[in-house]
């Protein structure tokens, strides 16, 4: 990377008292699995079943490679002394891996929105997908899934935790090396999932395709990832554990109980790609869902109220607004969402008592939805004057704004009746991406405008100019997109239901694909403009990063942020 | 002492907060996935579901590999209207043999829960392979390639032996003769093709893309969609029998 040097400096040397040099229990001990993790991935290459297979196990290994010579290199470079946990008594924060992830958050938003751009005009002019297997649409669709939620969402995720765990805590992250496992071994999963699926590389369950060896590795790098966050938690020098944290927790813990659940998967072969996942029909029905409605309540929604309840407060300059309320939001949700799975399965074979408990839960998970929207506005209370001035405090705002619509929408949607149209329809789409788009895009992109200044030691963004442009063209595509999806949902799930007065079916199938043209059109359009916003938001950053005028606030001997 | 202050457990000590979302967390998920698992009435009883043939589920896989579930469904809801354009309504036992099950999330194209029989293999050939030639306002890729790639019958038998681990009830003498059984089916004239009938109800045999040799991923795929909703006979199909 050209400015590799400005964006992930290492730790200046300190001087310290001269100590002998050796490496650590982990460093050494982490050389030696990778070094025997490429040499078992080197024998799979050579044995596999598959070309996708092959291709992977050689990634694997040269990843391995990498990992063995950066953490000699390392070793080699850092001074004998590790960076200590506290500097002149004040911590010692550890901004390394959160920069990476920053860095790799903008980056796959960006490669996530493309594909969502190519995949919406697919659908719009079908002629895009050459007939060519690795861009085809259904390849490409579970490629910008991937990329929005868990490469985009997920980094942001992890780099504000690590930020917010360790602000809040008032410690140094857990960890030398597990840190940057945890980011970079993350990555490498994602690669990993998304080179998959442009070579076919799939088990067809929505959110969660990546095959057994890749669900294996993630499994891995999120218990160390939650080893890392609790460790950091139980050193803390404050008493209590900020509410952030709470949900920050629940995320990492409940996603990695889902991921178990849903990808309990028995591979053919070791040495192959493909598997078969543990659960059929109904049960492997249910479990997905289970899975699915709550990768969007723990990894879309608790993960980044985590970011709502850290960076409003911290960027409007205010308390939250009530900590009682932030309790009974916290409990409520968790325990209210884990049942909302089964809306995502009205009136198919599923039982219909399970089906109507999915709803009855998911219309009452309404109150705490709107309870955590209520404690993120009110927070602005005295301070809603900021809204004209900072952009980015209105970008966050804005998101909660959009995650009340859209918890509202959901409840509804889960009805039984109204389900029964807007099921299998563009509308759920749109549901989805006023969510995605407003609620988790918005608070992101405001979080990250917020992190990138303070983990980079930079006195402010570039320019709030160009985060005021961010924040009218991305809105602008949210509109059009989500409005040519309720429009074309509605109307495709009437149209399937009319019935002409002779009592016959009204419209064919492709008629009503045929009148969807004109909204795919318009969504297209949409999603172009939230690229462009992207676009317009990595340059900004790009810059606060290059020339931003670093801040010089402490002038005693702190370390300058890693 | 009040509820806020006793809150305070949770708040004080992280181990004590994770224990708390583990067990609130898990209620959910044990009420409504559990009884699935014994509940009797949860899957119908029903006569004529079987799995897959080999070729079938070797075209049940290229429909997987390619994500042909994102644009269509696998599951006709008992409503009038998707009755009348699709079929019966879809049983739960019909799917209880998928392993991971298809029934979708969109339809950007429609149900395919019973499409088997509805359409001749030549049908199928040209719109796979160009579906604005039969279908001009079609939104729906192009898949020609799977004509030129020819399916493994050498590896089958794994594939079925790991679904019989998972529960899929696929006999001794399937697996065995899993590799033959996959050729025979797209080959009329083979001489395993009575052996193969016999061992799998029902199964069409057909040279499903109209060239010889070896089968190709498009022989299976279109043996995969032939297939689909015809195994339970309707007519003879008593609902009121699994009333309990």
């Amino acid at each position: 990377m050209v400015s590799g040097a400005v964006f992930f400096q290492r730790e200046s040397a300190m001087s310290q008292p001269s100590i002998s040099k050796s490496m650590t229990s982990g460093e050494s001990g982490l050389a030696v699995v990778f070094a025997a993790t490429a040499f078992l991935c080197v024998i799979a290459a050579a044995k596999a079943l598959d070309a996708p297979f092959a291709f992977h196990a050689a990634l694997s290994a040269a990843a391995s490679v990498a990992a063995v010579f950066c953490i000699v290199n390392r070793y080699f470079e850092r001074p004998a002394a590790l960076p200590p946990a506290e500097i002149n008594g004040r911590p010692n924060y550890n901004m390394g891996p959160i920069k990476f992830s920053s860095f790799m958050a903008m980056f796959w938003g960006i490669a996530g929105f493309l594909v969502g751009l190519i995949i919406a005009s697919q659908l719009a002019w079908p002629a895009l997908n050459f007939d060519l297997p690795w861009i085809s649409f259904g390849r490409l669709r579970p490629l910008h899934t991937s990329a929005v939620i868990f490469a985009f969402g997920g980094n942001v995720l992890i780099a504000t935790s690590f930020y917010v765990v360790q602000k809040s805590c008032r410690v140094r992250l857990a960890g030398d090396l597990a840190p940057w496992f945890v980011v970079v071994g993350y990555n490498f999963f994602i690669l990993v999932a998304g080179t998959g699926y442009l070579l076919g590389v799939t088990q067809s369950k929505e959110y969660a395709e990546p095959e057994w060896y890749a669900d294996l590795w993630l499994t891995i790098v999120w218990v160390v990832y939650l080893l890392v966050f609790l460790a950091t938690i139980i050193k803390r020098k404050e008493p209590h554990i900020f509410v952030a944290n709470w949900f920050y927790l629940a995320f990492i813990v409940t996603i990695a109980v889902l991921h178990l659940g849903n990808n309990s998967a028995l591979p053919v072969s070791v040495f192959g790609s493909k598997s078969y996942v543990a659960w059929g029909g109904i049960q492997d029905a249910m479990f997905q869902w289970w899975y699915g409605h709550n990768a969007v309540g723990f990894f879309l929604t608790a993960g980044f109220l985590a970011i709502m309840y850290y960076f409003i407060p911290k960027r409007a300059e205010r308390p939250i607004y009530s900590y009682r309320l932030s309790i009974i939001h916290f409990w409520a949700l968790i325990f209210l969402y884990i049942w909302a799975g089964p809306h995502h399965l009205h009136y198919t074979a599923l039982p219909d008592w399970t089906q109507t408990l999915g709803m009855t839960f998911s219309i009452m998970l309404w109150m705490p939805s709107w309870g955590g929207m209520i404690n993120g506005l009110m927070t602005l209370s005295g301070a809603w004057d900021k809204l004209r001035t900072d952009p980015v405090l209105r970008m966050l705002v804005v998101s909660v704004a959009f995650y009340g619509m859209s918890t509202f929408e959901g409840p509804m949607m889960s009805i039984k009746v109204v389900n029964s149209l807007s099921h299998y329809t563009d509308w759920t789409i749109g549901h989805v991406h006023s969510g995605a788009l407003g609620w988790v895009g918005f608070v992101s992109f405001g979080a990250l405008y917020c992190l990138v200044p303070w983990a980079w030691n930079r006195k402010g963004l570039y320019s709030l100019k160009l985060v005021n442009w961010h924040f009218w063209v991305a809105t602008l595509g949210i509109v059009l997109y989500i409005s040519a999806m309720w429009v074309s949902g509605i109307l495709q799930g009437l149209m399937w239901r009319a019935y002409t007065s002779l009592g016959f079916l009204e419209y064919s199938f492709i008629e009503t694909v045929e009148a969807m043209h004109p909204f795919y059109v318009i969504r297209a359009a949409g999603g172009g403009l939230f690229l462009i916003g992207a676009l317009i938001m990595a340059y900004n950053l790009w810059m606060t990063v290059r020339v931003g005028e670093a801040e010089v606030q402490m002038p005693v001997a702190l370390q300058p942020a890693e | 002492m009040s509820f806020w202050t006793r809150h305070q457990v949770f708040e004080k000590n992280s181990i004590i907060l994770i224990v708390g979302i583990l067990l609130v967390i898990a209620i959910g998920g044990l009420v409504e996935i559990t009884p699935l698992f014994y509940l009797k009435s949860t899957i119908e009883a029903v006569d004529g579901v079987r799995p897959y043939t080999p070729l079938e589920l070797a075209g049940r896989n290229v429909y997987v590999r390619e994500g042909c579930y994102l644009c269509h469904s696998q599951m006709i809801r008992p409503l009038r209207d998707e009755v009348e354009r699709y079929g019966h309504f879809s049983l739960a036992a019909e799917s209880m043999f998928d392993h991971p099950f298809q029934w979708g999330s969109k339809r950007t194209g429609p149900d395919l829960a019973r499409v088997g029989a509805k359409y001749s293999d030549d049908w199928h050939v040209t719109h796979l392979t160009n579906p604005r030639a039969i279908v001009p306002q079609s939104v729906m890729p192009g898949y020609p390639f799977l004509s030129a790639t020819e399916v493994d019958p050498d590896t089958i038998a794994d594939h079925m032996r790991t679904l019989r681990t998972v529960g899929v009830p696929y006999t001794d003498d399937q697996i065995a003769n899993a590799g033959a059984d996959l050729k025979a089916q797209a080959d009329p004239d083979n001489a395993g093709s009575d052996a193969f009938s016999k061992r799998y109800a029902k199964a069409v045999v057909r040279n499903f893309d109209g060239k010889t040799g070896t089968p190709t991923e498009m022989d299976a795929l279109i043996a995969y969609l032939q297939m689909l909703g015809t195994l339970v006979d309707f007519k003879i199909y008593n609902e009121k029998a699994n009333l309990r």
